[in-house]
């Protein structure tokens, strides 16, 4: 008996956690993308807080997930566009410009909660969408075969990213944008054009993330800043993937499944205070940093650099 | 050489940056509309609460103290290279090693007392501080990351000792479980300046430290030093300095400066420790230190401006009833704008430089012969 409950709680330990890997998908694999070309996006966590605020509340007014999911894409498209501005024209200190990002990210989904909704409400997320015949293998079918199309969604950019990165001419562009951004100019390759699409598009996935934390869920529901910190996660990801799309994945299975063993450990109480387990994965993210820094780096030459044509820096 | 202090050099580095705030306020206009406020009016309302009562001056002040301070270490790390977005978890840190001490040696002489729960203070900021700089300088670890996180780490660990460790003996007998500490005693609190308000004498320990960083950071060789390995780290090595000692020394000293400002939020406003004790001046000081240029001396009337934007906006919901929210919207528009507005600053600048050489091009002067292509540089 007591094994069989064991083997509920992995079962039910390990479903949470490929479920919870869906944001740090989506936030990390656009933050790649971002950064392979060059620009670090620290405004994740707040482009996430708006994606999560927006769609939630144009599907509770709407009554149409799908329409909230596209108010994300929409709403994160503009703050990309923002992203991409200060980052790319106006080559702001990308470290600081980032933080602006999400202090504004964090102000706006706050204020404009308050003046909407001021309270907190709950929908039906998007349903489960059990796949047939796949979701009859045991455990995995279970694990991997009945979730919610999003989930199945984050899980398919992994090898989609991993083509577009390395074999096609738009991947090729976006690398040698991001490792030698003189050398793709001078090949005629705009550099600003490849930035800000990136950007652009890291930032739609980091709204999508972050609609995935509030309609993604069976139960869906936005409270102030519900991201708590898993766009910060996903930026730390992509140092520990090396920029690397089944990096992402991996990263992202271990964070989820970290944030899936706290989130166990605050429900049931076993003595300890619930701010331990909270503590966990931002303290799991600081060694899994320092480890996997280790040797050499092979991060995208001109990350965090601005580029002016004729100024080598 | 005589440097003339007012210049087009100044102009530009203090009119765009003021322009950018500017901007960012029309920009933070539209959404107070958005919030059914007349932006002029919440403006308006906002400076003069501010600025133009006794209590909102005095709060100002109190509230520009942690902002220079903290603002103060950020000029110290950003200058040596390092992107300390940890100020927030420094200063809590801070509050509780001050607070803990000046709770524990309550038989202490006052002067004694507070000097030593400010070097605790300090010592708990530089510790953590540490952190994040040890592992940038030997194991290449992006410092922007481990700030962030260990920000979230210092608001756990606070959650879990004003719940634990150091609830308030009351709070815990009389069972309302309110997440603060007990109060220090009368000889570990800083003077307060004016009755009825709680402006202290932290503003002039704000101030003197501003002196003393300014002095380091130009008129000595350690901050001779830091301020080379962040311009540029490579000649920095060749030039023989020990840069990973100075990344490492320059967040000890940022972690230190906002341990400092925890402890002298507890020691000179609050009394005890509690949850919030940080109130954002970590984020907030680093606007304010950007916004001073990354100087000690021109953080200091930073500090105070963003000191009264803080308290106006933080007014702004009892007197014109928008959502406290706002006080973000303002504070991450004025970041974006102002971190962006340098790329102006510095074109402006540099707009001379390249009309010269233009002129030598145009007259056929001799142009300056090609330098010999450098070797990777700062990558």
């Amino acid at each position: 008996m007591s094994e069989f409950f064991q083997a509920t709680v992995i079962l039910g330990l390990l479903t949470a956690g490929v479920r919870l890997a869906t944001p740090f998908l989506f936030a990390g694999l656009g933050e790649m993308l971002s950064q392979r070309s060059g620009v670090l996006n620290l405004g994740v966590e707040g482009i996430m807080l708006i994606g999560a605020f927006v769609s939630f509340y144009v599907a509770f007014e709407s009554g149409n997930l799908y329409l909230g999911l596209l108010a994300a894409v929409l709403a994160g498209g503009f703050m990309g566009l923002l992203t991409a501005f200060v980052s790319v024209t106006m080559k702001a200190v990308q470290g600081i410009s980032g933080i602006g990002i999400h202090i504004l990210g964090l102000g706006l989904s706050g204020l404009f909660f308050r003046l909407t909704m001021g309270s907190i409400s709950t929908m039906r997320g998007f349903p489960r969408l059990a796949i047939p015949i796949l979701k009859d293998i045991p455990v995995l079918g279970r694990v991997l075969f009945n979730q919610n199309w999003m989930v199945y969604a984050a899980l398919l950019l992994v090898p989609i990213s991993w083509a577009v990165i390395y074999k096609t001419t738009f991947g090729l562009k976006v690398r040698s944008v991001g490792e030698n951004p003189h050398a793709a100019d001078s090949l005629g390759i705009s550099v600003t054009r490849v930035r800000y699409i990136c950007v652009i598009i890291g930032s739609i996935m980091a709204s999508i993330a972050g609609a995935f934390l509030t309609i993604g869920q069976h139960e869906a529901a936005f409270v102030n800043n519900i991201a708590a910190g898993r766009g910060f996660i996903a930026v730390a990801l992509v140092y520990f993937a090396k920029w690397n799309p089944l990096g992402v994945l991996a990263g992202a299975f271990l964070f989820s499944m970290i944030d899936a063993f706290q989130l166990r450990i605050q429900i049931i109480d076993i003595g300890i205070p619930y701010e331990i387990p909270v503590m966990l994965p931002y303290i799991v993210t600081i060694v899994v940093l320092a480890l996997s820094t280790r040797g050499r780096v092979l991060g995208p030459t001109a990350l965090t650099k601005p580029f002016v044509r004729g100024v080598h820096t | 050489m005589k440097v003339r202090i007012w210049n087009r050099n100044v102009l530009v580095n203090w009119g765009v940056p003021i322009a950018a705030v500017f901007l960012a306020l029309v920009v933070g206009a539209f959404f107070l509309g958005l919030a059914g406020a007349n932006p002029l009016v919440a403006y308006r309302s906002m400076f003069y609460e501010a600025l133009g009562t006794r209590y909102g001056l005095t709060e100002t002040v109190v509230k520009a103290v942690p902002l220079l301070l903290v603002g103060l270490g950020i000029c110290i790390a950003f200058r040596t290279g390092m992107i300390n977005i940890g100020a927030e978890g420094q200063m809590i840190i801070g509050a509780i090693t001050g607070t803990a001490f000046a709770l524990s040696f309550p038989g202490l002489p006052a002067p004694l007392l507070i000097l030593f729960s400010f070097l605790a203070g300090f010592a708990g900021g530089a510790l953590y501080g540490f952190i994040p700089g040890i592992l940038k300088a030997h194991l290449n670890v992006n410092e922007i990351l481990t700030t962030v996180m260990l920000n979230s780490v210092a608001l756990q660990l606070q959650f879990l000792l004003l719940r634990g460790l150091m609830m308030d003996p009351q709070e815990r007998a009389y069972g309302t479980g309110y997440p603060q500490s007990a109060s220090i005693v009368e000889a570990a609190r800083l003077g307060r300046l004016i009755p009825r308000a709680r402006i202290h004498s932290g503003v002039f320990i704000a101030i003197l430290l501003a002196v003393i960083v300014f002095v380091l950071l130009w008129k000595t060789t350690i901050g001779y030093r830091m301020r080379a390995v962040g311009k540029n780290y490579d000649a920095a090595v060749y030039g023989g300095i020990r840069v990973k000692r100075y990344l490492v020394l320059s967040m000890v000293l940022a972690g230190g400066l906002a341990g400092l400002a925890g402890t002298i939020e507890v020691v000179g406003v609050h009394y005890r420790l509690l949850d919030g004790v940080s109130a954002g001046y970590g984020f907030s000081g680093i606007v304010a230190a950007l916004f001073g240029q990354l100087h000690p001396l021109g953080t200091i009337p930073s500090a105070f401006f963003f000191g009264a934007l803080l308290f106006g906006a933080e007014r702004l919901q009892r007197s014109v009833g928008v959502p406290s929210a706002m006080v973000h919207v303002i504070q991450g528009l004025v970041v974006v704008f102002v971190v962006s507005s340098d790329y102006l600053t510095k074109r402006f600048l540099q707009k001379r430089v390249d009309v010269g050489f233009k002129r030598i091009r145009q007259e056929g002067v001799a142009a300056p012969e090609e330098l010999p292509p450098q070797g990777k540089s700062n990558e």
